[in-house]
């Protein structure tokens, strides 16, 4: 009855005023430093943020009540060029081990002292169907329309 | 194959503006084609190529056809994680150079 739906890959690419090894080394180490205190899974507020510095290695969100809260697992460890992270959330914000959406962290020197970064986040037509997932999105795009407009008068600032 | 043909749908920025502005809520292509600095003929041919990919769907509504994202949600949850991604790497983009700005540099 439905149509079926191929989402596109979202797909970012951007240049970065910083070598590839300083790049890869704030996506990754420095991830609780940049990642949004905003964005997070369950009613805990979060504390910090880790990606683990290996293959296999766990990507979770760490939160005031103690728990940790798991978001995926890194695929690809290769610094300083790629990174690639399974994002095992469903539409509903929960984790699922069973669901595998990559997403893909290119980092390449050009000119002088600076990084191009192709970033992807694909295999999206995974997360199936979920009228409980549109609510869920539909709720949550006012907060996210929010913490944009602080980021732009940050940087306008 | 189907992907590919998604992703070209997506490459071209007033397509995908259409597909954003869709991603709010289902849309006449005359009311699309107002907030749009292009032609209503360009809007219906946008509206095709996201309609072969597979990435709208439309209905007729009287005398319009009416377009809207898929039904089922994936088009939605799409354009928040693309929204969310931006949030996010901006703000990766600006940890990475606050830090390189701590060495002397004239702002």
């Amino acid at each position: 009855m439905n149509a079926t739906i191929q989402p596109a890959a979202i797909r970012k690419t951007f240049t970065l005023r910083a070598t590839p090894e300083r790049a890869f080394q704030v996506f990754t180490a420095g991830f609780g430093g940049w990642w949004p205190r905003t964005h997070y899974v369950g009613d805990s507020p979060l504390t910090g943020a880790v990606i683990e510095p290996r293959a296999g290695g766990r990507w979770y969100g760490e939160h005031e009540d103690g728990v940790e809260r798991l978001w995926g697992d890194v695929l690809t460890w290769d610094p300083p060029g790629r990174l690639v992270l399974a994002w095992r959330l469903n539409a509903e914000f929960a984790y699922d081990p069973a669901l595998l959406t990559e997403v893909d962290v290119r980092f390449t020197a050009v000119g002088d002292g600076e990084t191009r970064v192709d970033f992807e986040h694909r295999g999206l037509e995974r997360f199936g169907d979920s009228e409980a997932a549109v609510r869920t999105l539909g709720m949550m795009d006012g907060g996210w329309g929010l913490i944009l407009d602080s980021f732009t008068s940050a940087a306008n600032a | 194959m189907a992907n590919n043909l998604a992703f070209a749908a997506l490459a071209d920025p007033t397509r995908r503006e259409v597909f954003e502005r869709l991603a709010a809520g289902p849309s006449a292509v005359g009311d699309l084609a107002r907030g749009l600095p292009v032609s209503r003929p360009a809007v219906s041919q946008h509206l095709k190529v996201l309609k072969e990919a597979g990435l709208v769907t439309d209905r007729p509504d009287g005398a319009r056809r009416v377009y809207q994202i898929d039904p089922q949600g994936l088009g939605q949850i799409r354009a928040w994680l693309d929204r969310f991604w931006d949030t996010a790497l901006e703000a990766f983009k600006a940890e990475v150079e606050r830090n390189d700005d701590e060495e002397p540099k004239a702002p």
